[in-house]
């Protein structure tokens, strides 16, 4: 029993940063309609960047935050600016199924430019304070993994009051809602577009970080972490920050679950035959607007 | 050129290129060459293959590998037992059809975008569940590899692509490959003219599926060790968008053009740089998918109009 609930807890630990990691990819597909399956590669790119911070200068990743997250903000610019600003132009029938192969397209890039870079080796951040453990009622929790968690709901609360008390977070929302009526009503579209990407970028940027202070990164972690950002925009619907969370949570729980009950190897599966059944039985109207 | 002569012109090149591909092995006699063949026509299978469903029936299918990977393991599993590999192969495809069709009816209930996603969490969990109960090498009895024969493998694979190229040629030609066209045009407008959109997409996930059962059956045949897994992981399915989308998706000449295109750049730059050949042809597919969406075929068929001056005969 009490290794089920030790399960349950390192589930509830990482269903953070699947809220996380899905937040992002949940606010350019409910906001540009640009499906962007290289997100998941956007989280790589961030766990290296704190990885190269940590090993090459020494800095703290946790620090390390306030260095990444503005530089993906700029990655997310330079993104959209060369190339999803092109894919929502496309019209709205065919603007996801282009923009969802031009960010496979961006993935197989990402994906074959950090192999060279930085080899196929699998990394981790090994912080002195990385095995502190926090004991409550004979339950271990890491420490890192419970900052990380705290990290993730802070920076997820921290957009919802962008997206609903910042001026062009409500353009964004508007936009959102309906990209025409807002142009009427005199928003700069492709502004709240590009603020909107960038924000997203920026969240699979800590992601990243976070990913890699607990857990670990290599190449090709990218398919997986979209896959699971996926899993969780469709369990949480469009449009609500704190219900992507929550969905992230329930995903790590679900995960830890499925391990204890099927064994390890198919803590992934669940995850997977969840999204696979929700998408055949409400095929069109699952991300909140039909 | 007469329209009786572009016919007899292209019977003649295609009687000329299978020929000098019938003749390869003989002739050259260096495996390095007949391998890197072989490589070519397994691509060629695998592209037309993906084309068929996500060109001409316009379902974009990122779970391509399930299929390839389902018809490598059943091959590869009858054939063990010491059964005629051509039936080995036929049942692979067979078994890819199956799987195919039971979650068919459930899969085309999603649409566009949704349909790719489905698909690849599919892949997913198929590849995930083989690596957990196949995690040994499979491995060739020391006997097979003892008769292992390259030419045998090579021929095969020329039939198997030849067989692959023929099936699209005749669906661009048939009634049904004009409904999948219709289909993948406009889904609501094709069913108000009286096709049958699912049982049209059906048609192509099962021509679709079976040709990559067959090159993942070649797969089998070809390799004498590998990982199951292996044949069911995502870059087979990766390989086989980038190579239809650059050639030209949709088109017969296209994923056979984006084919030869990738496995050549493959191994040219393979030798300076293990993998670089993903970072350009990934930018490629972007750059084609954004400005050329009719691929290089289509480039090709805009600089022999721009420089003959004459009308376009339509081709591929």
């Amino acid at each position: 029993m009490s290794v089920l609930a030790q399960q349950l807890v390192l589930g509830v630990l990482i269903g953070g940063l699947y809220g996380l990691a899905a937040a992002g990819l949940s606010l350019v597909f409910g906001v540009l309609r640009v499906l962007n399956v290289a997100h998941g590669d956007l989280i790589m790119l961030g766990g290296y960047a704190a990885f190269w911070l940590f090993s090459l200068l020494g800095l703290d990743p946790f620090l390390s935050l306030l260095a990444v997250v503005p530089a993906a903000l700029g990655i997310g610019v330079v993104l959209y600016t060369g190339l999803f600003g092109a894919v929502v132009r496309f019209p709205d029938e065919t603007r996801i199924k282009n923009s969802l192969l031009v960010s496979f397209g961006l993935a197989v890039v990402i994906h074959a430019l950090a192999v060279k870079l930085w080899t196929a080796d699998e990394r981790s951040i090994t912080t002195p304070y990385g095995g502190d453990v926090l004991t409550v009622a004979g339950l271990a929790v890491p420490k890192v993994r419970l900052a990380s968690l705290i990290l993730a709901f802070a920076l997820i609360a921290l957009v919802h009051l962008l997206l609903t008390r910042w001026r062009w977070g409500h353009a964004i929302r508007a936009t959102a809602e309906d990209w025409q009526a807002a142009l009427l009503v005199g928003i700069d579209v492709r502004r709240a577009y590009l603020l909107a990407f960038a924000i997203g970028t920026a969240l699979a940027g800590a992601a990243g970080t976070l990913v890699s202070i607990g857990y670990s990164v290599s190449p090709s972690i990218g398919l997986e972490w979209s896959l699971k950002a996926l899993i969780v925009v469709v369990l949480a619907g469009l449009g609500s920050m704190m219900g992507t969370f929550v969905a992230g949570v329930v995903l790590g729980v679900a995960e830890a679950a499925s391990a204890a009950a099927f064994g390890g190897p198919y803590r992934e599966v669940v995850g997977l035959v969840i999204i696979l059944t929700i998408l055949v039985a409400r095929p069109q109207g699952m991300f909140g607007r039909s | 050129m007469t329209r009786r002569g572009a016919t007899l012109g292209r019977a003649a090149s295609i009687i000329v290129i299978v020929g000098v591909l019938a003749a390869a092995p003989t002739v050259v006699r260096r495996d390095d060459i007949v391998n890197f063949l072989f490589l070519l026509l397994l691509s060629i299978t695998l592209a037309e293959s993906w084309n068929v469903l996500g060109g001409y029936a316009g379902q974009v299918n990122l779970g391509h590998a399930a299929f390839f990977g389902t018809g490598a393991l059943v091959t590869r599993a009858l054939w063990a037992t010491g059964a005629n590999v051509i039936l080995c192969m036929l049942a692979g495809a067979a078994a890819a059809i199956v799987f195919a069709l039971a979650i068919g009816v459930p899969a085309f209930r999603l649409r566009g975008a949704y349909f790719a996603i489905g698909t690849l969490v599919l892949a997913e969990i198929l590849r995930i569940t083989v690596g957990n109960l196949l995690p040994e090498i499979s491995t060739l009895p020391t006997i097979a590899i003892a008769r292992y024969r390259l030419a045998d493998r090579y021929y095969l694979a020329l039939i198997v692509a030849a067989l692959a190229v023929a099936s699209v040629a005749a669906l661009e030609r048939s009634r049904v490959g004009l409904g999948m066209r219709a289909v993948r045009e406009d889904e609501d407008a094709a069913e108000a003219t009286g096709i049958s959109a699912l049982q049209v997409k059906l048609v192509a996930l099962a021509l679709s599926t079976g040709l990559a059962g067959l090159a993942g059956g070649l797969f089998a045949y070809y390799h004498i060790s590998y990982y199951p897994q292996h044949a069911f992981t995502s870059g087979w399915t990766f390989d086989a968008l980038l190579m239809t989308y650059i050639g030209g998706v949709g088109t017969l000449r296209g994923p056979l053009l984006g084919a030869v295109f990738y496995i050549f750049f493959k191994e040219y730059l393979a030798i300076h740089w293990v993998d670089f050949h993903l970072l350009i042809f990934g930018a490629l597919f972007i750059a084609i998918v954004l400005v050329l969406p009719g691929g290089l075929v289509d480039l090709v068929g805009r600089v022999k109009r721009g420089t003959s001056k004459g009308p376009s005969t339509q081709t591929g």
